[in-house]
């Protein structure tokens, strides 16, 4: 159940809570791992919205149930499952888009792949006769029992995920912005899109790690789509990008360690409202 | 394997939900709105999910949330279909609102377990009962007969919308009544092959009709054809291995059939291609 059954209600004292928030060690855990989650999402879920690839990225999210299924079956380490898989999601996703066919091609080979990863990942936890509450964890996530070897893994990979953006950031925002144009000054445009997906594939296996399969999308979408309403140049985006993912994020842990919800219902609604704010001001 | 009655009722539920998917299946692809047919099978979860907790029959939830955000969906018009964000950022929050009311359903029901969210999530056909068949049918029936009534002004509305709505084609209404639509399929089919895997039946056999022909009535018959054959091949795959769950069988079927229609594709290049469906 994604329950987070850890609620100890508040005491009286509201420092004493923050006390506990800030030094229980499953909490611990769980904000770093939170905040490393948050500024990879906001980053590379800045370039996704700039590309409108939300589709491409949600089903690249949906496909690390299948990698987390596959690797129970198979008795493997989870982390290699999600990586393995969404890396294959990303190079098949990249094979169909396919410019001169237009978008009503691409999305519906898009659509084909993730009903198709779904299904096996349906297909594998059968098999495996997992109780069902695994199931759950691995669709919405848990933040609770997330080691201390998990965090480390997640900040390297995180990382090298914006350290590839960053190194293609320039050629990547061409591309994303034009390219038609970029493609005629000689930018190896198919590459780069590639290269993104791939880098997208990486940083979605990551993330669901902690926010379960279903809700990836909701740290790579909401904040980076607030971002981008409030202002128009690239550098201020992004980081307002960051800082959105960590504000929901910190603040989402942080009201679900305190209540009975989950805390993806609390990520997803704080981004959703803030994103509703923003549209309506702006 | 047809005296069982349980596969009685899912080849005839099934059939009517591959026929309704194939053929709506065909116009989400060429109005390149499978996006949107995802974000509506999203939310037949969380509607299914906010009906289980409020105690109310979950086909209530499951039809009311679909139909009502395919029109909503529909109503925000071109702008819906340029823009995915909008789609994708209201869709990641309806989620977290089906996490939400997983855990008030799980957490109120006594001896809670996960089979609810697991049912919508993937489906049950080998578990309808009789007045899920005949709804099935029903909707079935209801969709055909309405996208026969507006194919053809919609037709041309999503080939190209600003030349139909010069010629007063109703351009809005259509897409707000086809994405209503599409919203009623999804709530059907979701019982049958689960919130998370509709897509597969939405987009794969209608996909593959697209890149076989481009002519639009065989195209739909193609669409519709692939559908009820994924829906079969699936089903009997199930019967003969019960291991295997149907539904990821049905989408098996359907994706071999895209994977088919690719290599089918490839080899015959020879024939250009119109821009038609490119501006569409």
């Amino acid at each position: 159940m994604p329950t987070e059954s850890v609620f100890t209600g508040l005491s009286w004292s509201p420092a004493t809570d923050v006390h506990r928030l800030f030094t229980d060690p499953f909490m611990v855990h769980a904000l770093a791992a939170g905040t490393i989650v948050a500024v990879m999402a906001g980053v590379i879920g800045w370039f996704m919205v700039l590309r409108r690839q939300t589709f491409a990225g949600h089903t690249l999210s949906l496909t690390s149930f299948t990698g987390a299924s596959a690797a129970a079956l198979a008795g493997a380490p989870l982390a290699l499952g999600y990586f393995v898989v969404c890396g294959l999601a990303a190079v098949t996703l990249a094979g169909t888009a396919d410019a001169r066919r237009g978008r009503a091609f691409e999305s519906s080979a898009i659509g084909t792949v993730q009903a198709l990863a779904l299904g096996l990942g349906f297909l594998f936890v059968s098999l495996y006769h997992g109780i069902l509450t695994g199931l759950d964890s691995l669709l919405f996530g848990t933040f609770l029992g997330i080691t201390s070897s998990q965090v480390l893994v997640l900040l390297v990979v995180a990382v090298v995920s914006i350290a590839a953006v960053g190194v293609g950031a320039r050629p990547l925002l061409f591309a994303s912005v034009d390219p038609d144009v970029a493609v005629a000054r000689g930018l190896p445009v198919r590459l780069l899109g590639l290269g993104f997906l791939i880098v997208l594939g990486m940083s979605v296996a990551e993330t669901s790690q902690i926010t379960g399969a279903l809700l990836v999308f909701a740290l790579l979408v909401t904040p980076a789509a607030t971002a981008q309403l409030l202002t128009s140049r690239p550098l201020v985006s992004v980081a307002l990008s960051i800082a959105l993912a960590l504000v929901v994020t910190w603040l989402g842990l942080a009201l679900a360690y305190f209540s009975i919800y989950p805390v993806g219902f609390y990520i997803t609604s704080l981004s959703f409202a803030l994103y509703v704010v923003v549209r309506v001001i702006a | 394997m047809f005296a069982q009655q349980f596969m009685q009722h899912a080849l005839v539920a099934g059939s009517a939900v591959g026929l309704a998917c194939g053929l709506v299946g065909w116009f989400v692809v060429l109005r390149a709105q499978v996006f949107a047919g995802d974000a509506l099978s999203h939310v037949a979860f969380t509607g299914a999910l906010a009906a289980a907790a409020l105690g109310v029959d979950i086909r209530v939830g499951l039809f009311a949330a679909t139909v009502l955000s395919g029109m909503a969906v529909g109503a925000l018009g071109d702008r819906a279909r340029a823009d995915d964000v909008v789609i994708g950022t209201f869709f990641a929050w309806s989620l977290g609102l089906g996490v939400l009311f997983l855990t008030i359903f799980t957490t109120d029901s006594s001896g809670g377990n996960g089979t609810a969210g697991v049912r919508v999530l993937f489906g049950s056909i080998l578990g309808l009962s009789t007045t899920d068949v005949w709804t099935a049918v029903a909707i079935a029936v209801f969709t055909v007969a309405i996208l026969a009534a507006i194919a053809r002004p919609l037709l041309f509305a999503s080939l190209d919308a600003a030349v139909a709505a010069a010629q007063r084609v109703p351009v809005r209404v259509l897409g707000l009544v086809f994405l209503g639509l599409v919203g009623l399929v999804a709530a059907e089919a979701t019982q049958a092959i689960g919130a998370l895997l509709l897509l597969g039946l939405l987009a794969a056999p209608a996909g593959a009709a697209h890149r076989l022909t481009t002519r639009p009535f065989h195209g739909m018959l193609l669409s519709a054809g692939f559908a009820l054959a994924s829906v079969w091949i699936g089903l009997t795959l199930a019967y003969v291995f019960p291991t295997l769950p149907p539904s990821t069988m049905v989408i098996a079927a359907a994706s071999a059939i895209y994977a088919g229609a690719l290599v089918v594709e490839s080899r015959s290049r020879i024939r250009s291609w119109p821009r038609l469906i490119v501006h569409a």
